[in-house]
This record gives structure tokens, sequence and C-alpha cells, in this order.
């Protein structure tokens, strides 16, 4: 069988939509989760926690298809980046178990409700800094050799990927923040908004110091954005990422509802841009091509049969399900 | 060796799967019961029929959850401790996997809302529908699950190119030669595992006195499906068993701790296997049963391990015993269901409290074959992941260290410890509520919205918090 047909651009696409819709949709739910530890009483927690739960296994099942995805795509890939993001994996994976059946055993076990409360806050905050981790490590880049991971379990650390880790859980926290603005009324708008500006600050703080550090840490990078005519092309995406903070911070400040949540959606799609025109075309950072990292054609092919048809409707599903859930939550509905 | 990173991740993966295992053999049987009982609620509109179903949702609601967050473990396992052997194979299993999330687990999650709190918002037909969804959902992930185990257990349909496997024909590699009786095993094994536990919940409330309808609904049902299955189970089983002989013959001859072939050779009952001494101690044996049973003929030839250079062989003494706490344990869920039988024959079902303890005390049968029976697969394939093809020893991380893996080991072993007791109990409490009260109490819906976290509803109604 010869390949006409080059899919590989096609699993790029899909894959990277994939990961932007994970990291947007658990983003905001895990942003949630941490700023459900801020909450000053039972109502409160209650509307928090309520405002996710219809939604949240959903949202995680986009971990699985990402995961699954770059397997099935870019096998090699996979292979390379989970074994060097061992540690944040597994810290990631079992404060995601800890969080998800915090939902359900918070509610049934009442006399504990603190523990489970705990492990619903902290399973939030830990997963998005392993998270954050990884993500670090990813740009950072990886020792291979013979398509393989060459480095220690403990490479992943460094002062970068800390940054990253913390960087994110401002990232998710204002997403979190924005969900609730859109989802609540009252005081616990109000306080959304107040730890929205807090994450705001540090979300922009640390976009700035990843941006300079990069180029200075990885001369391809650095090469890439400061070459004419490169700059003058890219140029906007800084440009634009600077104007969407402040329009956040305005609506963060007035009456709109709607901003912060889905200006901070654009911020990310933002720095989602940025990231790719760093990397591009290197799925392993500075090691290996989307193209050397690709399985089969026929693999490929098989798989994206089925993606297509399957994909739309999941996402047509998700909609739907969000639109069941829509308007603002309270914590009376159903305690009465 | 104490610190060796290839055995500790077997250990690992041993360990988390096992647990994740025991929720999808609940869970995939629970799903299709609850189908089976919301259509019979909506073809006679009997309202004992919705009591039942309510009840096994919120139990079901419980385990499914469980059954997630310990699933999104499991394929990371592969990125984690077995790149290469994701690396290598990668090409062939992977969208195996994929399509599992695609048409499983998307389908699962989309009608999961609706079944666990939808019964006031939509009709009753879509309540139904919805049940019939999420059934259909975990059956299409057990699936694709099994090819993708089948394939490393009997590979098919591939080529070998750079040391990674290529997929040359799709069916070939879906419906590799070891899947049918997999698929068909497992599948049964999952049912026969939920009606035990439907059987001793039933026995269990009828015990108590309480709920008697649902509970002798709940009794009848479960026994009549296991007349069936166990039995049945029993002929797949033998039938697998055969296969495996054709494909595996290190793993059957592990299975019957057997070191030399031979014709007409007996049936060993008990032995203590040792691998250094290539020799059974203590055998109790049956003559020329062996060859009967694993090839239908009182003569038929039978493989000794020493036919298999000491390296391709598996470890003896695990696939030997855990084969016979399976079959063990069929051999008692044959015996409940023929009691049962008699029982209700002589109109005495409901009523003979020793046989209801009995049926209570066997809700834990179907778990224990299941992993005794996972553990004879996967044990009986060592020392391959690839049967005859990729050693585990040349699956693992090439980065790993065996502090690496100790750690994340024990990290998974508290996390673990901790949250199955917890569930456990939880799950006990809302049985101990039984059918009547809880939908007595049935939550009050508002405007689309739940009154709790969606898989959280059951316990506010358990404990009257609604
Ligand atoms: C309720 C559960 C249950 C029961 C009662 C049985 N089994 Fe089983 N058995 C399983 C549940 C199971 C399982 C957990 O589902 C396995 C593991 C992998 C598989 O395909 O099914 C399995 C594996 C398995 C294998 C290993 C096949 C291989 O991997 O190559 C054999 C030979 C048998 N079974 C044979 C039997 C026989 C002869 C039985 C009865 C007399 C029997 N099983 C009862
Ligand atoms: C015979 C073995 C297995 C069967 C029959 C099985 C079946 C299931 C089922 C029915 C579910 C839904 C939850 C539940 O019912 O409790 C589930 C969840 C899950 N399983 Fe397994 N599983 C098996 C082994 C594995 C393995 C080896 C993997 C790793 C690739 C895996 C990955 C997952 C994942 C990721 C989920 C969570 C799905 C979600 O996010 O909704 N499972 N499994
Ligand atoms: C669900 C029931 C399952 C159980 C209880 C189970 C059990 C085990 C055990 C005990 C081992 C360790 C074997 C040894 O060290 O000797 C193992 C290894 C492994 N299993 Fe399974 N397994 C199950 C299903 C699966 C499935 C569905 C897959 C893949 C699709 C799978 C893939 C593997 C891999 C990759 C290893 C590691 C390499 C090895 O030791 O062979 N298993 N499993």
């Amino acid at each position: 069988m010869t390949q006409v047909l080059d899919l590989v651009p096609i699993w790029t696409v899909i894959l990277a939509l994939a990961v932007f819709f994970y990291v947007l949709l658990d983003g905001f739910d895990l942003g949630v989760g941490m700023l459900y530890g801020f909450a000053s009483d039972a109502r409160s927690r209650n509307t928090i926690m309520n405002s996710i739960a219809p939604i949240w296994d959903g949202n995680e099942t986009w971990l699985v298809l990402g995961g699954l995805g770059l397997l099935a795509a870019f096998p090699t890939a996979f292979a390379v980046i989970i074994p060097a993001v061992y540690f944040p994996i597994l810290v990631m994976l079992l404060a995601l178990v800890f969080r998800g059946v915090a939902f359900e055993f918070r509610f049934r076990d009442a006399e504990n409700k603190t523990f489970w409360d705990r492990a619903f806050c902290y399973g939030s905050a830990i997963a998005t800094f392993a998270q954050g981790v990884v993500l670090g490590t990813f740009v950072q880049g990886f020792p291979v050799h013979d398509g393989q991971f060459a480095g220690t379990s403990f490479s992943f650390l460094t002062p970068f990927s800390v940054l990253t880790g913390v960087a994110l859980m401002f990232g998710y926290g204002l997403l979190g923040a924005g969900w609730l603005i859109l989802k609540t009324e009252g005081d616990i708008q109000a306080e959304a908004r107040r730890l929205g500006r807090i994450c705001l600050i540090g979300v922009v703080t640390a976009i700035a110091i990843v941006s300079i550090w990069t180029p200075i840490m990885v001369p391809t990078v650095a090469a890439r954005w400061f070459s004419w005519p490169n700059f003058a092309l890219f140029v906007p995406v800084p440009v634009l990422s600077g104007l969407v903070a402040l329009k956040i911070w305005r609506s963060l400040d007035g009456k709109a509802e709607a901003t912060p949540f889905f200006g901070t959606v654009g911020l990310f799609v933002l720095t989602y841009i940025g990231m790719a025109i760093s990397l591009f075309p290197m799925i392993v950072p500075y090691q290996l091509t989307l193209w050397e990292a690709a399985s089969s054609p026929r693999t490929q092919a098989f798989l994206l049969v089925g993606t297509l048809f399957l994909l739309p409707v999941i996402l047509a599903y998700s909609s739907w399900s969000y639109w069941v859930f829509r308007g603002k939550v309270r914590a009376a509905v159903g305690y009465e | 060796m104490q610190f060796d990173p290839v055995l500790l991740s077997r250990i690992q993966f041993a360990w988390v799967i096992a647990w994740h295992i025991l929720l999808p053999a609940f869970t995939v049987g629970c799903a299709s019961f609850i189908a089976v009982v919301e259509g019979l609620s909506l073809a006679t509109g009997r309202e004992v029929y919705t009591r039942i179903s309510t009840f096994w949702i919120k139990i079901f609601a419980i385990a499914f959850g469980m059954g997630v967050v310990t699933g999104l473990v499991m394929p990371f396992q592969f990125g984690t401790n077995w790149s290469r052997y994701a690396s290598a194979a990668g090409d062939v299993l992977s969208p195996l996997f994929a399509y599992e999330g695609l048409t499983a687990f998307f389908l699962e999650a989309g009608f999961l809302g609706v079944l666990l709190f939808g019964r006031k918002l939509v009709p009753p037909w879509a309540h139904f529908f919805a049940a019939l969804m999420v059934a259909i959902g975990t059956l299409f992930s057990t699936f694709w699950i099994l090819s993708a185990n089948s394939w490393m257990q009997t590979p098919a349909g591939y080529e070998i190119v750079n040391g990674h496997f290529i997929p040359k024909d799709w069916i070939e590699v879906i419906f590799n030669p070891s899947f049918p009786y997999r698929l068909a095993h497992t599948a049964v094994a999952f049912f026969t595992t939920t009606g035990f536990v439907v059987l001793g919940v039933g026995a269990y409330l009828l015990r108590r006195n309480q709920s008697v309808p649902e509970a002798r609904t709940m009794l009848s049902m479960a026994l009549w499906l296991l007349t069936v299955l166990v039995p049945l189970q029993m002929v797949i089983g033998d039938m697998h068993g055969l296969n495996t002989r054709k494909y595996q013959p290190a793993k059957l001859a592990a299975i019957e701790a057997k070191w030399d072939t031979g014709e007409g050779v007996p049936l060993t009952l008990f032995a203590i296997p040792d691998d250094r001494a290539e020799h059974n101690k203590f055998a109790i044996e049956i003559p020329y049963l062996g060859s009967l049973i694993l090839t239908h003929d009182l003569r038929g030839e039978v493989k000794g391990l020493k036919d298999f250079p000491a390296d391709q062989r598996p470890p003896v003494a695990i696939p030997f015993f855990a084969f016979r706490a399976m079959v063990g344990c069929a051999g008692l869920m044959l015996a409940l269901v023929l009691l049962g039988g008699w029982l209700r024959w002589n109109g005495r079902l409901y009523d003979t409290r020793l046989y209801l303890l009995a049926c209570q005390c066997a809700i834990p049968l179907g778990f224990i074959a299941v992993v005794a029976g996972w553990f004879v697969t996967e044990v009986g394939r060592q020392p391959w992941t690839v049967y005859g093809l990729l050693r585990t020893t040349a699956s693992v991380s090439p980065s790993l260290t065996g502090r690496d893996v100790t750690l994340s080991l024990l990290a998974y072993m508290a996390a673990y410890l901790l949250i199955y007791p917890t569930g456990l109990i939880l799950l006990l409490r809302v049985v101990r509520k039984g059918p009547t009260e809880i939908s007595a109490a049935a939550p009050a819906i508002e405007a689309g919205r739940s009154p709790a976290p969606v898989l959280a509803s059951a316990i506010n109604v358990v404990k009257g918090e609604v």
C-alpha cells in the first residue's frame, strides 16, 4: 500500500486540538478546585463544587484522548516524553485519583468531610503543578538516545520547570476564577474577581519570565523569533497577549461576567500559538520532528477514519452537556 | 535483584490493574443488569423494577467513579514504565486503545448523567435508552481492551520493520486467534461476577426481611442468569484452554505443572512445583485425566516445560495455583447454582436461611475468579510482553532505576489502600439501606441540575440529607 497522502499534518492538528481542549476544560475545573480552598463556608463550597460537578468527568476524558492520541500518532514521542516525566506523571495521576473520588466521597462520607474537602483542593493544586512541570520539561527539551529517553527520572527537576509549574497554577486559577464569575453571583463572585486579579498578575509575570528565559536557554527558539522576517510576522502574538491581559484586568474590576473567562481562553490560545511557533516542527523538542516520531501510515489512516467521524459527535455531546447545565448555580438547589 | 526495575515495574503493573479490573468486573455486568431491569420496568410498568433499578444505579455510580479514576492511571503505565514496549508495539496496539477511548469512554460519559439523574427529567423510554447506551459503552470497552491484550498473547496481522511491529491487516490484528475465546470468557466472567453480587445482596436483604419483593426478584433473576452462565463459562473455559494449548503451549504446561512431554498424561490436582529442580513435590495425580481434559483424548500428547529452553518458560507456581483457584471458584459457583435450582423446584428458595447465607458469602467468588484467571493469563505469558517476540525485560523504560519504581510503587500502594476500603464502606452503606428506602426518598431534581455532584446523590439520599 503506497501512501498518497501525508497524514502527519492532520494528526498534528487533531492532537493539538485534543491537548488544547484538555487544558481549557480540565484547566478551569482544576482551577475551580484550587479556588475551592479559599471558600469560607459550607454554602460557598457546595456552590463551587456544584458548578463543575456535572462536567468534570467528561473534561478528564480529554486527558485520556490526548495521551492515547500521542501514543497512536507519535509513538516514539510518547516513549521518550512519558518516562522523562515519570514522577510528575505519577504525582499528577495520584492527585487526580484523590480529587476525582473526593467529588463522591465528600458528599457520601459526611463525618470525614474535611479530609475529602482537602483532598479535592490539594489534589487539584498538585495535579496542576505537576502538569506545569511536564510543560516546562517539554520546553526544556530531552536527551534522546536510540529513540529512547536518555536522562534520569529526576532530570525534569529544574528551576525552569518549577517556574512553569507555578505559572500553570496561576493560569488554571485564572480560568477557574473566570468560570466562577460566569456561574455564580454575590459574594462568591466577588471573591472570584479578587482572586482572579491575583492570578492574572501571576500569569502575566510568569509569561514574561518564560518568554525571556526560553530564548536564552534554547538558541533555536531565539533564532526562530528574532530573525528577520520572522520577528515582524510573530510580533503580533506578544502584543495581542498584552492587550488581552489588559482587557481581562478591566473586566475583573467591572461588571462583565463572560469577559474574564473568554478573555482567559484567548490568552491561553495566544500562549499556545507562541509555544507552537517556538517548537514547530519538533514533537520531542530539539530532537525529533513530527515526521520522525510518527507512527506508520497504516496506523494513522486506520485511526483517522474513525476519529474524523467520532470527534464531531463527542464535541456535540460535550456542548450539549454544558447546555443542559447552563445558568447560575446555587448551593440551595436540591438541598431544600 | 531487590531493586530490579523490571520486576518492580511488573509488580506495579499487576497492582494497579488488579485493582482496576475489580471495578469493570462488576460495572460491565451491572450496567447491563440495570438496562434489563429498566427495560422490564418500561414493558411491565411494575414499580418493583423501578425500585430495583434505582437501587443498583446508586451502587453503580460509586463503582463507576472509582473505575474511571483507576482507569486513568492505566494508559500512562505504558509510557512511564514500558516505554520500549510502547514504542515497539505502539503502531499496532495504540489505535485499539484509542478506539476504546473514542467509542466506549465517550458513550459512557455521554449518557451517564441522564442515567443517574434523568429519571424525572426525561421520558421513561429515554431513560431506558441511556441505560442501554452506558451498557453498550462498557461492552465496547471490554471489546477493545481485550483485543489489545489478546494481540499481545497471540500476535497476528503484523510485520516487523526495524524492531517495530507494523500493522498489515487490521482485521487479523483485531480478531487475532485468542481474541474470540478471551472476549467470550471474560464477558461471561463479568456477567457472572455481577450475577453473584446481585444474588448475594438479594439474599442479604431477604435474611434481614427487608424490601422483600425487590429482594426476591433480584435473587430469582440472578439465579436464572447464573444457571445458564456458570455451566456455559466452564465450557468456554475449556475451549479457551484448547486455544491456549495450540498457541501458547508453554503457558499450558505451566498451568498443569507438566515438566515432561507425554501421551496419556495424568491430571495434577495438587503439587508444589519447583522451577529449579524441574520437578513437582507432593504431587497428587489422576491417571489419563490430563490428556482427556486438555486434548479431549485419553492418549493425547501434552507438551512439557522441558521442551522449552529455560529462558522461555513462565514461572510455574503462580499460573498453577491461580488456575486451581479459578476452577475452584467455578466449582463452588456450580454447586450454589445447582442447589438453588433444587430449592426453587421444591419451593423453598426464599426461606432456606442457610442457603441465603451461603449466597451472601459467595459475593466475592466472581472477583476472586477474575483476578486469578488474569494472573494465569498474564504470568503464563512471561517472559514475553508480545508472545514469542518481545521480552518483558526488553520492554521496560531504559531510564528507570529500581529506586524510582520502588517510590512509585509505594505511592500507588498507599493511595489504593486508602481509597478502596473507603469506597467499599460507602458501598456497604448503600446496600444496608436497601431499595425501598432509597426510592422513597428519591431526590428532587430542579431545572436539569443535579442536587449534588453527578455521582454523589446516593449518599445524600441514604443519609436523608436531601
Ligand atoms: C467468573 C470468572 C471465571 C470462572 C468461573 C472461570 N474463569 Fe477462566 N478465566 C477468567 C474467569 C473465569 C478470566 C478472568 O476472565 C480469564 C483471564 C483472561 C481471560 O481470558 O479470562 C480466565 C482465563 C482462563 C484461562 C487462561 C487462558 C489464557 O490466557 O491462555 C483458562 C485456560 C481458563 N480461564 C479456563 C477456565 C476453566 C476450565 C474454567 C472452569 C472450569 C474457568 N476458566 C472458570
Ligand atoms: C480486561 C481489562 C480491562 C477491562 C475489561 C476494562 C474495562 C473498563 C471499563 C468498563 C471502564 C469504565 C469504568 C468502569 O466500568 O469501572 C474502564 C475505565 C478505564 N480503563 Fe479499563 N479496562 C481494562 C483494563 C484497562 C487497561 C489495561 C487500560 C490501559 C490502557 C485501561 C484504561 C482505562 C481508562 C483510561 C479508563 C477511564 C475511562 C474514562 O476516563 O472514562 N483499562 N475500563
Ligand atoms: C485486567 C486484568 C489484568 C490483570 C489482572 C493483569 C495482570 C498482570 C500481571 C499479574 C502482570 C505481571 C506479570 C508478571 O510479572 O509475571 C501483568 C503484566 C502486564 N500486563 Fe496485564 N493484566 C490484565 C490485563 C492486561 C491488559 C488488558 C493489558 C493490555 C492491553 C495488559 C498488559 C500488560 C503489560 C504490558 C504487562 C507488563 C509486562 C509483563 O510483565 O508482562 N494486561 N499484568
